[in-house]
């Protein structure tokens, strides 16, 4: 059975039909990409399955489960994760305590024993601040553990995020572009940490402009253009289609 | 956690240790009990708008709420003290829920606008219901008596209130470097980021805001009962805005922030009384002049410059 399973997804803002009638499955245990031009309502379709954006039509289902108009901590419960195109990083915070916002719902959160340092709280913050220097070193940034996030850059934050996602123990990730705006080195590491992401055991969803990366990466691609499916298949198959060469090349050849 | 976290706890614990026996007179030993009260008001204040990123302008509204209970149910129905400081807390808690709940589920800073309201609404009504508040001229508060022994003169309050303070600064470390205190943060680093791990939003913000109104009813209570005496100007619109520059000046999201905050503007207005008449535009100037050169609050912007974290 699909992991997840998106059926006539539609959303428009006002007469802007953002995504329109998308349907397409995810098996677990695979990387699959999004790709499309810019505004092909790639990080809408993000947006719509993680919860920030409702939609106007349609059905989402997680094992087989409907999850459309759930909140984005609902889902969170249901181990789904992702990462943002336009960075969402708490600057007010230093960078590994970032990676700990991720293990959120996996703590002891009650208020009164916080305040009152229990030791069993304690025992188990120690814990997760290892298991967050972890993380860190897993993605890469184990310069970085005791940094402030503020002092980071753009590219190193880029990781963080994947940190604080992976934090959350999730089964599903949502990658928004961990490529975008790296330089070709970290790109190869980017490429590199998903596909480490992906051999243990999370299943990926990916919305990257490398060709190079998404074709290398990808166990099967999902093109978008005008929030609509235009194609769907390995990446030989998408290589090939004419309409995506179309869209791509802006030629109607 | 650093193993530095509790260093400023312990200076502050010393400086209040010490500090009942240098003071030359009564009348510094009673600006100290005020500095004390108002530093555990801008704490709790503080985790709102600070850590939280919530703004309240009503917070004096709430302290209104407890010195009232303190002053109206113990002498009017005979409450035990204690009694009646439970009660203010607790209607100070519900109305903050109740006003929170609503406001917080929709998007942006509306908390201002509605606390801004309520503070006003609560003033007014301790200033109408004169059979029962006094009206404008306050009303007097019974004594409190702590297990059989009267609190009557200011050293016994000193220590009551710098053991409230010590508590108020241990409890607010530890909840700040917690699994709850890190949820506060990253939701005014980033609302989506942290709901997309998990953080119910609404109700982090709606327990925040009821923490420190609780906090601040609390703090009423102390002060009606130390005091002696309360009127409807303790619950007005200006003494809101004057905690919120305490937290604004001393250093948002800063705990040892809050206590200088509340102790430079418990001062200030005294160490002014001598411009006479001009002491408003002295103080106004010395806010400004705070505002350009040091944006991010006295403390923060220190510790920066002086290159370690708090």
């Amino acid at each position: 059975m699909s992991m997840l399973e998106v059926k006539d997804l539609s959303i428009h803002f006002g007469g802007v039909k953002a995504v329109q009638n998308v349907s397409f499955a995810i098996d677990p245990g695979i990387v699959y990409s999004v790709i499309g031009p810019n505004g092909a309502g790639k990080t809408t379709l993000f947006n719509l399955i993680t919860g920030v954006y409702k939609p106007s039509a349609g059905e989402i289902r997680l094992d087989g489960e409907a999850i459309h108009g759930r909140s984005p901590n609902e889902l969170a419960r249901r181990g789904v994760a992702r990462t943002f195109q336009n960075l969402q990083i708490c600057m007010n915070m230093s960078a590994r305590e970032n990676v700990m916002v991720g293990a959120h719902l996996r703590l002891d959160r009650n208020l009164l024993k916080a305040a009152l340092h229990l030791p069993g709280l304690r025992k188990r913050d120690a814990e997760l601040r290892d298991e967050a220097a972890e993380l860190m070193r897993f993605v890469g940034l184990e310069q970085y553990v005791e940094a402030r996030a503020d002092a980071m850059s753009y590219g190193l934050l880029k990781r963080l995020e994947i940190a604080r996602a992976l934090a959350m123990k999730p089964r599903l990730i949502f990658l928004d572009e961990p490529a975008a705006g790296l330089n070709p080195k970290e790109t190869i590491e980017v490429d590199q940490l998903v596909r480490k992401i992906a051999d243990a055991g999370v299943t990926v969803v990916l919305v990257e402009h490398d060709m190079k990366m998404v074709m290398n990466l990808s166990d099967r691609i999902l093109v978008l253009n005008y929030g609509k499916k235009l194609a769907e298949g390995t990446g030989e198959e998408i290589r090939r289609n004419p309409d995506v060469i179309a869209a791509y090349l802006g030629a109607h050849a | 956690m650093p193993k530095n976290v509790y260093r400023g706890l312990y200076l502050v614990i010393a400086i209040l240790l010490v500090l009942p026996h240098v003071l030359p007179n009564s009348y510094y030993l009673d600006l100290a009990v005020r500095m004390a009260i108002n530093a555990v008001i801008v704490l709790g204040l503080n985790l709102l708008i600070g850590f939280a990123g919530q703004i309240s302008l009503g917070h004096a509204g709430f302290l209104g709420i407890g010195a009232y209970a303190s002053a109206v149910l113990p002498t009017h129905f005979g409450w035990h003290p204690l009694a009646a400081m439970g009660a203010g807390a607790l209607a100070a808690g519900l109305l903050a829920a109740l006003v929170a709940r609503p406001i917080f589920k929709l998007k942006g800073n509306y908390l201002a606008m509605a606390t801004l309201g309520l503070g006003i609404i609560i003033s007014i009504a301790l200033r109408n219901e004169a059979q029962w508040t006094g009206g404008p001229d306050g009303m007097p508060v019974p004594s409190m008596g702590l297990f059989g022994f009267e609190l009557s003169n200011d050293r016994q309050w000193y220590w009551v209130v710098a053991l409230l303070l010590s508590v108020s600064v241990w409890a607010s470390l530890n909840l700040i470097d917690s699994p709850f205190g890190r949820a506060l943060r990253a939701l005014h680093g980033s609302e989506v980021a942290s709901q997309v791990v998990g953080v119910d939003i609404v109700r982090y913000k709606v327990a925040i805001f009821v923490l420190s109104a609780v906090f601040a009813s609390l703090m009423g209570s102390i002060t009606a009962h130390y005091v002696g005496f309360v009127s409807p100007n303790y619950a007005d619109f200006f003494h809101s805005i004057e905690l919120v520059t305490m937290v604004v000046i001393g250093g948002m999201a800063s705990v040892y922030g809050s206590l200088v905050g509340a102790v430079l503007l418990t001062a200030l207005p005294q160490a002014l009384a001598t411009f006479e008449g001009w002491e408003t535009v002295v103080f106004g100037a010395i806010l400004m002049l705070c505002m350009i050169f040091l944006p991010k609050g006295l403390v923060p912007t220190l510790a920066a410059k002086f290159g370690k974290g708090e």
